[in-house]
C-alpha cells in the first residue's frame, strides 16, 4: 500500500488458528492515518478474522501487529481497547437488556459523558436520542447498528475498526448509515471496514485491501478498483452485491 | 390480538405468575393459614436468593458450573456458630438491639469468611477450568466433598444447635395468622440485601459491567474493562451472599450440620433454571416461586411437597424453556 509510513496499524504476515483450523495464512496490511481503509473479499476469506486478531479476540500465532508504531500482538483485548481502538463486531455487540444509555455509557471512561462528544454522536444518529432509555433489544436492525457505531466513537478514539455495518439493512437504513459514515470519513477519523456492499465500498473508501484464502491479494486506492471491472470480478468474483 | 399486545403479554407474563399463584391458592387455605404460610414462603424464597443470586451471576458472567456453592453455605453457617458463642450473653439476653447487634456482627462475619474463601478458591481452582464445563463440574463437587470434610475436622461431625436470639423467638398475631417473628427478621435483612444489590446493578458503574458481561462479555472486554478481574470481584461477593444465606438459614433451622448447604443448593439449581440463567430479576422471582410453592404444597399436599419443586420448574420450561427472563447467550 502506498505511504505505508503513515500506517497508523500495521499487520505483517499474521497467521491465526482458531482451534485446528488455519484461517489467516500471512496478512498483510496497512491502515492509514485519517483515512478509510476497506478490506474485501469472499465470504470466508478471513476478513472476520483479521479484525478479531488486531482485537487480540483471536491470537495471531504467528506475525507482527502494530498499532502506532507499538506492537500490539499478544496484548489482552482490554489492553488494544484502551489503546484507542473501537471494534463493531459483525452482530453489533449490543447488550439488549440494557438501555441505550447504558449501552453508550458503558464506552465512556469514569467521568461519563463528555457533551460535545456525545452531542456529536446524537447528530450523526438523531434516531438514538428519541430510544435513549427504550432496551437495545427492542431497537430495529438499523438503530442497533446505529448504536454499536456511535458506542464506538462516544469517546475520542483513533482507530475503529467496522465489521459489516450494512448487513441485513434495508436500502434506507444503509443510506443514513453510509451518511453517517461519510461525515466520520470527512472528520479525518481512521476506518478499517469490512463491507460486502460494493456501492458502500466505493462511496466510503480511499485505500482498500481485498483479502482470498486467509491472505491479502489485493491492496492500494479503492478507486483503482473501483475502475477496473475486470480485476473486480477476478478479485471479488459475485460476492460483492453491487447494488444497495 | 395484535402482534404489539402478544409482545406485551409476553413480556409482563412471567411477572404475573407469583401473584396469580398466590391468589390462585387463597380459596383452598383459606385467609388465616395463607398469610402464615406466604410469609413464610417469601422468608424461605428470600433466603434462598441470597445464595442463588451469587450463584447465577458466577455463572451468567463467565459460564462457571459452581457445585460447591453449597460449601460456602455451611461455612458461613458454621462461622455464625463460632461467632454467636462468645456472644451468648446478647442473644440470649431479652435486648433487641443486643440480639440485633449480635446477628449483624455473626452476619458480617459469615459473609466476610466465605468471601475470603471464594477469593482463595477462586484463584486455586476455578481460574483452572475457564472454559472446560466438564471439568469444572468434576473439580467443583470434589471441593465440595474437601470443604465439608473441612468443616467436620473443624467443627466436628455432630449437629450444632444455634438458638434463635431472644427476642426473635416465638410469634406474632395478625388476627388468626401467626407469623413467626424471626422470620419478618429474616424478610427485612433479605430484601434489605436484595434492594443493595440492586442498587449496585442498576446505579452504578461496575453494575453496569457486570450486566453486560452476563449478556456479552468479549464485547465487555472490546470495550475496554478486564472481565476477569469483574468476575473475581463477582465471585467473592457470590460467595459472601451464600455466606450469608447460611447464616440466616442456619438461624432459622435452629441447628447446623456439615451438610445445610446441600439441603439448599438442589433448591438453588432448581430457582436458577426457573429464572433463567445469568438473570438476577430472574433469580428472585425464581426464589420468591420456589418459597412460595414449598409452603403451600406443604400444606395443601404434603405428599407431593418434596417434588414440588421439580414440578413447578418442568411446568415452566414447558411454558418458557429459557427460564422466565432469558438473558442472550445462555
Amino acid at each position: 500500500m502506498a505511504d505505508a509510513d503513515a500506517a497508523l496499524l500495521r499487520l505483517g504476515g499474521v497467521y491465526t488458528d482458531i482451534g485446528r483450523y488455519q484461517i489467516l495464512y500471512g496478512v498483510d496490511l496497512a491502515v492509514r492515518r485519517g483515512r478509510v481503509t476497506m478490506l474485501l473479499g469472499r465470504n470466508g476469506a478471513g476478513k472476520t478474522t483479521t479484525l478479531r486478531t488486531i482485537m487480540g479476540l483471536w491470537k495471531a500465532r504467528a506475525g507482527g501487529i502494530s498499532f502506532d508504531g507499538r506492537s500490539i500482538r499478544g496484548l489482552e483485548t482490554p489492553d488494544i481497547a484502551r489503546l484507542g481502538i473501537a471494534y463493531v463486531p459483525e452482530n453489533m455487540g449490543i447488550f439488549g437488556r440494557l438501555t441505550v444509555r447504558e449501552n453508550m455509557l458503558l464506552a465512556t471512561g469514569t467521568q461519563g459523558f463528555v457533551k460535545d462528544q456525545l452531542d456529536r454522536v446524537l447528530a450523526f444518529f438523531p434516531a438514538l436520542k428519541l430510544k435513549w432509555d427504550a432496551a437495545a433489544g427492542s431497537l430495529s436492525g438499523g438503530q442497533k447498528q446505529m448504536l454499536a457505531i456511535g458506542r464506538a466513537i462516544v469517546e475520542q478514539r483513533r482507530l475503529l475498526l467496522v465489521d459489516e455495518p450494512t448487513k441485513g439493512l434495508s436500502p434506507a437504513m444503509v443510506d443514513q448509515l453510509v451518511e453517517a459514515l461519510l461525515r466520520m470519513k470527512e472528520e479525518q477519523t481512521t476506518i478499517l471496514l469490512v463491507e460486502q456492499n460494493f456501492r458502500v465500498a466505493l462511496a466510503m473508501g480511499d485505500d482498500v485491501a481485498v483479502m482470498d484464502q486467509g491472505r491479502v491479494v489485493q491492496s492500494g486506492e479503492m478507486a483503482t478498483l473501483g475502475s477496473d471491472e475486470g480485476l473486480q470480478q477476478r478479485l471479488l468474483g459475485l460476492s460483492m452485491a453491487v447494488g444497495a | 390480538m395484535s402482534k404489539d399486545w402478544q409482545e406485551r403479554l409476553q413480556h409482563w407474563a412471567p411477572y404475573a405468575v407469583t401473584p396469580v399463584l398466590m391468589l390462585a391458592v387463597l380459596p383452598a387455605i383459606g385467609l388465616s393459614a395463607w398469610v402464615t404460610l406466604t410469609v413464610a414462603g417469601l422468608t424461605m424464597g428470600i433466603m434462598l436468593f441470597l445464595v442463588a443470586s451469587g450463584l447465577t451471576l458466577i455463572f451468567g458472567l463467565m459460564e462457571v458450573l459452581n457445585f460447591a456453592h453449597a460449601a460456602f453455605v455451611t461455612v458461613g453457617a458454621y462461622v455464625t456458630v463460632s461467632v454467636l458463642r462468645p456472644l451468648g450473653g446478647w442473644t440470649a439476653d431479652p435486648s433487641l438491639t443486643l440480639n440485633l447487634v449480635a446477628l449483624l456482627v455473626a452476619l458480617i462475619a459469615a459473609a466476610a469468611a466465605s468471601g475470603a474463601l471464594g477469593y482463595v478458591f477462586e484463584r486455586v481452582i476455578i481460574r483452572q477450568v475457564y472454559g472446560a464445563p466438564l471439568r469444572q463440574i468434576l473439580i467443583t463437587i470434589g471441593a465440595l466433598t474437601v470443604i465439608e470434610q473441612l468443616v467436620i475436622v473443624v467443627w466436628g461431625p455432630e449437629a450444632i444447635p444455634l438458638p434463635k436470639p431472644a427476642s426473635l423467638r416465638g410469634s406474632i398475631f395478625l388476627g388468626a395468622s401467626s407469623i413467626e417473628t424471626y422470620r419478618l427478621f429474616a424478610l427485612f435483612v433479605g430484601l434489605a440485601v436484595a434492594a443493595a444489590m440492586h442498587l449496585v446493578l442498576t446505579r452504578t458503574r461496575i453494575g453496569l459491567v457486570v450486566r453486560a458481561g452476563v449478556e456479552d462479555r468479549e464485547m465487555v472486554q472490546a470495550l475496554g474493562y478486564r472481565i476477569r478481574r469483574v468476575f473475581v470481584g463477582v465471585f467473592i461477593a457470590g460467595t459472601a451472599l451464600a455466606g450469608m444465606g447460611g447464616m440466616m438459614w442456619g438461624q432459622y433451622q435452629t441447628v447446623v450440620t456439615s451438610q445445610i448447604g446441600d439441603g439448599m443448593i438442589i433448591l438453588v439449581f432448581i430457582i436458577l433454571i426457573i429464572g433463567g440463567l445469568g438473570s438476577v430479576g430472574g433469580c428472585f422471582i425464581g426464589a420468591i416461586l420456589v418459597g412460595l410453592a414449598s409452603n403451600y404444597v406443604g400444606f395443601l399436599a404434603p405428599k407431593l411437597a418434596l417434588g414440588s419443586n421439580i414440578l413447578l420448574m418442568a411446568l415452566i420450561l414447558l411454558w418458557r424453556p429459557r427460564g422466565l427472563f432469558p438473558v442472550a447467550g445462555h
